[in-house]
């Protein structure tokens, strides 16, 4: 008798903690799925129908928005003729993200094994100024970058008062200026994971391989870089991915000549009018996304198992 | 005198440091200066007295009362204002409540799918996002009539919350149940020890929560971009247009003014979180 109630009472218990467990969480996932998650599903119905005239959509259903990826419709006999030119601005954002990747991998891997080896109680320190641009505001970052960059700018007239250089280089609006800029914005994205990793690093391995007669490539090489690589993958993930889908930097630094994805996804929903076919885009840009993860969970795990 | 014939004993070769790299430290050390080097000229132009933001002439904060003066610019400042601080007021309390029915409890079904929720915002392209949400406030638009900068509140929200939810899980993660039971216990409701102990030792970080959702609202670009209805410029919004228009150093005082309050709140966070540990 007292054993039931008392399991009558667990019961009542558990089922109050989950209802207010649920009436916790309600606003949050509310918010997102209802703001965030939904207009998802919207814009691959939208992807599917035909551009209102004035911006918005026609309710008809139409692959239009993907076939124009690939072909332009013949105005006169109607016919497909291939068009590579939305296929080239993929491509070349694809080309930017991915060199972007590498140089901030470059430039990042020795910084955060230099911080790695500075002494404990600078670390934080160093971490915390390789983290506060973050937190500034990216379009202020990257105007800071075009001011650096620009004819008259800090480079051209430090180089012409040394003088490297007659004429000023037209760096500015130029594919070069775009990835300066996106290896500029997320360097921070491929040192702090990079740091994670070297932190760990035992560096009485590094003197073993020393001893072991391994030179410094060796060392580096075998010893350091696996230890390393759980950083090097996630960080060049979370270089690559909003790299893709970057839009500030390309607008101003690429001068709206040298589009990315996310300017001509843009450009859909504002003076192109054409909202199924950013629609589309943005879908075609999210599949990028996706394999990009993909990748990233297949070397994560392998990486788990040979350390493991 | 004895010393003096004591042979000075040769220096012993500096023993290699095994830990570092050729050219590690010089590229460490570039890295750090480019990243601030762009900022540190912005900042130091917007207080030339000159048009230029190339030649320096003399110092003055004249470009500093011109954007006072402008219409556009205080209005920005203020609509961004505002949006920021309603959505930091409502991402705040969700994500508090969401990080107090996560944390502190055995898993529990569901867990992982309210955490990728959660941390959706986050793992999306922005500008797939901004024009999905677009889409979505259009057909609202359409469906009631009703316009507003509420849509953009709403935006703001919604993006905030992971940022928000992070440090307030993280705090909640590293405090143990103990001063709970002691208080359940000496029989308080479940209401007075959550008033009077949880409250209270969560609340360095809903602070932390609370500013980085702020610092990211005052931030945003995309998603303002193309969410945000006409009179709705932040100030982000009037900088990118102000710069399709042409660089003045009035963009620069907006700028840096707009950095600076960035600089704090992060400064002020780190500290923050800093005293959370001792």
């Amino acid at each position: 008798m007292t054993a039931a109630t008392l399991t009558q009472a667990q019961i009542e218990e558990r089922r109050r903690t989950r209802r207010t467990r649920r009436a916790l969480l309600a606003p949050a996932l509310i918010i997102i799925v209802a703001i965030s998650v939904l207009p998802l599903g919207i814009t691959f119905v939208y992807s599917f129908l035909k551009p209102g005239t004035y911006g918005g959509v026609i309710w008809e259903f139409s692959t239009d928005a993907y076939v124009q990826f690939l072909f332009e419709r013949d105005i006169f006999d109607g016919t497909l003729q291939f068009n590579d030119s939305y296929l080239t601005i993929f491509m070349r954002s694809i080309g930017l993200a991915f060199g972007a990747t590498v140089g901030a991998l470059i430039l990042g891997f020795p910084t955060a094994y230099f911080i790695a080896t500075k002494p404990r109680e600078q670390r934080n320190l160093w971490l915390f100024l390789i983290t506060l641009p973050f937190w500034t505001n990216l379009l202020i970052r990257t105007y800071a970058m075009l001011l650096i960059l620009r004819d008259e700018g800090m480079i051209n007239l430090t180089l012409m008062g040394v003088g490297v250089i007659e004429k000023p280089l037209s760096i500015l609006y130029t594919d070069t200026a775009v990835f300066i800029g996106l290896i500029y914005t997320y360097l921070p994205f491929m040192v702090l994971p990079l740091y994670a990793s070297l932190e760990k690093l035992d560096f009485r391995l590094v003197e073993a391989g020393y001893d072991l007669y391994a030179n410094r490539w060796r060392v580096l090489r075998h010893i350091i870089t696996p230890v390393a690589k759980p950083g090097i993958i996630a960080g060049c993930i979370l270089v690559f991915i909003p790299g893709l889908g970057a839009y500030i930097t390309p607008a101003l630094l690429g001068g709206g000549k040298k589009l990315m994805i996310g300017n001509m996804i843009a450009i859909q929903f504002g003076s192109s009018r054409n909202w199924p076919f950013g629609s589309a885009a943005a879908l075609i840009l999210m599949a990028l996304v996706v394999i990009a993860l993909l990748i990233y969970a297949r070397a994560a795990g392998k990486g788990a198992r040979a350390h493991g | 005198m004895a010393e003096t014939s004591v042979p000075t004993p040769r220096r012993a070769p500096r023993a290699r440091d095994l830990k570092a790299m050729p050219g590690f430290k010089t590229i460490g050390w570039a890295c750090i200066f480019a990243l601030y080097m762009p900022l540190a000229v912005l900042i130091i132009f917007s207080f030339n007295d000159n048009r230029s933001v190339v030649k320096w002439t003399e110092f003055s904060l004249r470009w500093y009362e011109a954007a006072l003066e402008n219409d556009g610019i205080r209005n920005a400042a203020w609509v961004s204002v505002k949006v920021a601080a309603v959505a930091t007021i409502f991402s705040t309390i969700a994500a508090t409540m969401a990080a107090l029915a996560t944390t502190r409890t055995a898993a529990f079904r569901g867990q992982g799918l309210a955490y990728g929720i959660i941390n959706q915002p986050l793992m999306i392209p922005e500008i797939v996002t901004a024009i999905s949400t677009l889409s979505l406030f259009s057909l609202v638009k359409q469906a009631t009539g009703v316009t507003g900068i509420g849509y953009l509140m709403a935006a703001h929200t919604a993006f905030c919350i992971p940022f928000a939810f992070m440090p307030i899980r993280a705090r909640l993660e590293d405090m143990t149940l103990t001063l709970e039971q002691a208080g359940a216990d000496l029989y308080a409701t479940p209401w007075q020890s959550f008033r009077y102990i949880t409250l209270p030792l969560l609340m360095p970080g809903i602070l932390a929560g609370a500013m980085l959702a702020f610092v990211v609202s005052l931030d945003d670009v995309i998603i303002t971009l193309m969410v945000a209805g006409p009179g709705e410029t932040t100030l982000p919004i009037f900088i990118l247009g102000a710069l399709r228009r042409g660089i003045t150093p009035e963009i620069n005082a907006v700028s840096t003014v707009l950095v600076a309050v960035s600089v704090i709140l992060v400064i002020a966070l780190f500290l923050v979180q800093g005293r959370m540990k001792k």
